[in-house]
């Protein structure tokens, strides 16, 4: 942005120094992670003067593993994909997708919906923005289902407390439901179901052209992406590590299998009804989640009820009203939901971890 | 000249209107900043991501939330 020159480059020497510790952070980051168990076995056993073995013993030592763990993996990876976004931008993402076939923008939009920068508070003028540039429904809703689904926070919290496998996974699987609920809602046809006055609208000028950044410019803004998303939801992981920490030491095992296991073949469904009203990002379901599989209920219903929740949410539904009508939000809701029970079978019934 | 800050109620949008109040007062400047809600006037200016920032009909701002002294930078390149 040239009006903001001055201010960039006095900025941007600034940065040029801060970062070079920032990197030396890197090895020690990696030291830390490999022994944060002995440290919180240090901090519970020798510090606290805890007896190992009892219930309330276990709870803490859980608490003081998982929080720095799930801490230290959110601020890497939410800096390195605050890094990565600054390469994409709604602007861009529209104009990748203007004038490409159906099924390989439905692709293009579910990858893309990871990687572009986006609040749903941004969903309307974004929404508006595709449908005025062309790009088919179908497509549109491609985006709008991947962006939700997948994204960085669930990404960390999944590898911190699944590991690797389970959220490539979950990745791959949210991929697949976006682009083929995309795919299937663009053959429906459902374009008269879309508030009238949208293709009314027209923009009257062209938005201004992303300004090119500088590489620290892009790394202030990883930082950024830390602050405010760290600052934001740290409290709700903190709330949820300890209340798994708690469940960790005093639910007995295989308590919920029982209702959820993976023998009724109701209860993926059932998942996915509970999650619909419930509305949370992933980093409030996600420490849930981690509860419910270890007590006993299966990945695909665990899954099922985590997109179902981040996915499909009351308040989501909500703020599309505005451009949708409810025949489209219905069948939107059914085939997501749809796209997610099968989901959540297929690892019920055929994928073990 | 005329601010408009462009963005539903989202707590972004919100902060945006504060802080271009607040670097408007700072530069003792004779401006009139106004808030713009609706989706079809917002749309108009060609904008995906809010909050925005328009001055003078022209959009100077989409997606981001700027510190005071960069709004203040930008404003004043205006006046």
């Amino acid at each position: 942005m040239s009006f903001l020159t001055d201010s960039v480059i006095s900025r941007s020497y600034s940065i040029k120094y801060k970062n070079l510790p920032g990197l030396l952070l890197v090895p020690v980051w990696i030291i830390i992670y490999r022994h944060l168990q002995e440290m919180a076995d240090f901090i519970v056993i020798r510090v606290l003067q805890m007896t190992p073995e009892k219930h309330l013993t276990e709870t803490m030592r859980f608490f003081f593993y998982e929080v720095p763990k799930v801490m230290m993996l959110l601020v890497l990876i939410i800096f390195a994909v605050g890094i990565i976004r600054t390469y994409f931008s709604p602007e861009k993402t529209r104009k990748a997708l203007e004038g490409k076939p159906l099924f390989v923008g439905n692709v293009l939009a579910s990858v893309l919906g990871i990687l572009t920068p986006f609040c749903s508070c941004s969903a309307i003028p974004l929404f508006l923005g595709f449908v005025e540039a062309g790009i088919p429904l179908g497509v549109t809703f491609s985006f709008l289902i991947a962006a939700p689904m997948i994204n960085e926070v669930a990404l960390v919290l999944l590898i911190g407390m699944f590991g690797w496998k389970v959220a490539v996974i979950y990745v791959l699987t949210g991929l697949t439901i976006a682009i083929l609920a995309g795919f299937i809602l663009e053959k429906l046809n459902l374009k008269r179901y879309v508030a009238d006055w949208v293709y009314k609208t027209h923009a009257r000028q062209n938005m201004a052209q992303d300004e090119r950044m500088t590489f620290n410019q892009r790394i202030s803004a990883g930082g950024d992406a830390v602050r405010e998303i760290v600052g934001k939801i740290w409290i709700f992981i903190l709330i949820g590590i300890a209340a798994g920490a708690g469940a960790h030491g005093f639910v007995p095992d295989e308590y919920l299998a029982g209702a959820l296991g993976n023998q009724h073949w109701y209860s993926v469904p059932l998942a996915i009804l509970v999650g619909i009203p419930l509305y949370s990002n992933a980093a409030g379901i996600i420490p849930i989640v981690s509860v419910l599989i270890e007590k006993g209920v299966t990945l695909g219903t665990a899954l099922a009820f985590m997109m179902s929740v981040v996915g499909l949410s009351l308040p989501e539904i909500i703020i599309l009203k505005k451009v949708l009508k409810w025949q489209l939000i219905g069948v939107f809701a059914g085939v997501v939901a749809v796209g997610i029970v099968i989901v959540g079978l297929i690892f019920n019934y055929i994928v073990f971890i | 000249m005329v601010i408009k800050v462009l963005g539903s109620g989202c707590a972004r949008c919100r902060s945006l209107e504060k802080l271009t109040r607040q670097a408007v007062n700072e530069l003792d400047l004779d401006a009139t900043v106004m808030k713009v809600e609706d989706m079809q006037k917002i749309m108009e200016y060609a904008v995906m991501r809010t909050p925005a920032l328009v001055i003078d009909e022209k959009v100077v701002l989409s997606g981001q939330l700027p510190k005071v002294a960069e709004l203040k930078t930008l404003i004043s390149s205006f006046s």
